[in-house]
């Protein structure tokens, strides 16, 4: 049995207003030193059997992320 | 002709979509999403709403409905499928249309009355419409915020496959005008064939005056006149 994490977030250069909102909110808290906050999604799962990496790279672009917007990574452990 | 009105789990625009039709004089029947036949009807409508509780993101779990298959099919035989919010959300995760929608840049939900300018009038849904006509029909949604990357926005333009955008009443196209963020004020498209529709304002919620507006009649009443004109329904084939 492996352990996958998987991480989705919106390709760089595409506008994320979710990430800038709080960027400001962290900002007013008086952490003036943050920047290019980002929000993604991250995902877990467990899964059995051969070629897990290809299998979950499929998923990752037949589903779980969608191409034209976002950008995604995983690690199997 | 005969609308065919799918339902997913979640959707909730439906029963308006099924009402508009018998606005229009036509029959309607629902499609649950499970079904895969889809002969005897004319017009299929996706309707709006949240199906699959907008998992993951709006319309990706819809895509692998059985009916999916069966619309695609339907599609690619130049059937007319119009999908209306949550409707264009599923045709954009399906591939039916190119690009993808984001949250909107407010990150609100909303949901009013928009303008819209008719920028294509040449297709099955806007026949009915002027070029240019400014039409007033509400938006409701949380996540319009079309993105296409540049080489697929200069397909849509080159090819007129853009057919609504945002604008002010009189017409005007730029940002303030635009309520969600989308890339050129961009409110619904065609696929290249133009038998398939996308857009995010609700036209069967302004079918009629009592409603605020009358406009979204016209799409109706275009798929109708485009059904009837037989030499109209070969631009298709």
């Amino acid at each position: 049995m492996a352990k996958a994490k998987v991480f989705v977030s919106l390709k760089q250069g595409i506008l994320d207003p979710q990430g800038q909102t709080v960027e400001k909110s962290l900002k007013n808290l008086g952490y003036d030193n943050v920047k290019n906050l980002r929000i993604g999604k991250f995902i877990t799962l467990e899964i059995e059997g051969n070629d897990i990496d290809k299998q979950i790279d499929e998923m990752c672009h037949k589903l779980l992320a969608n191409p034209i917007i976002e950008d995604y990574k995983f690690e199997i452990t | 002709m005969k609308f065919g009105v799918v339902v997913f789990p979640g959707s909730n625009c439906d029963t308006d979509c099924h009402w508009a039709a018998g606005e229009v004089g036509q029959e309607a029947e629902y499609i649950w999403h499970h079904q895969t036949d889809l002969s005897g009807f004319d017009c299929i409508v996706l309707p709006g709403g949240f199906s699959y509780g907008d998992f993951l993101r709006s319309g990706a779990i819809a895509r692998f409905s059985p009916v999916m298959k069966a619309i695609k099919e339907f599609a690619g035989s130049g059937g007319l499928v119009i999908g209306i919010c949550n409707g264009f959300q599923i045709l954009l995760e399906a591939g039916l249309l190119p690009g993808a929608m984001k949250r909107n840049d407010s990150l609100r939900f909303i949901c009013k009355y928009v303008n819209l300018r008719v920028e294509n009038i040449e297709t099955p849904f806007t026949n009915q419409l002027d070029k240019g006509q400014i039409v007033k029909i509400p938006i409701a949604h949380g996540e319009g915020n079309y993105f296409a990357d540049e080489e697929t926005l200069k397909e849509l333009n080159d090819n007129d496959q853009v057919i609504f955008r945002y604008s002010s009443a009189q017409g005007g196209i730029s940002p303030e005008f635009c309520p969600n963020g989308s890339l050129e004020n961009i409110a619904g498209i065609s696929n290249k064939e133009g038998n398939v529709l996308g857009l995010m304002p609700h036209p069967e919620r302004s079918m009629t005056n009592l409603l605020g507006s009358a406009d979204g009649r016209k799409v109706f009443e275009s798929i109708i006149n485009y059904l009837k004109d037989e030499n109209k329904a070969k631009i298709l084939t």
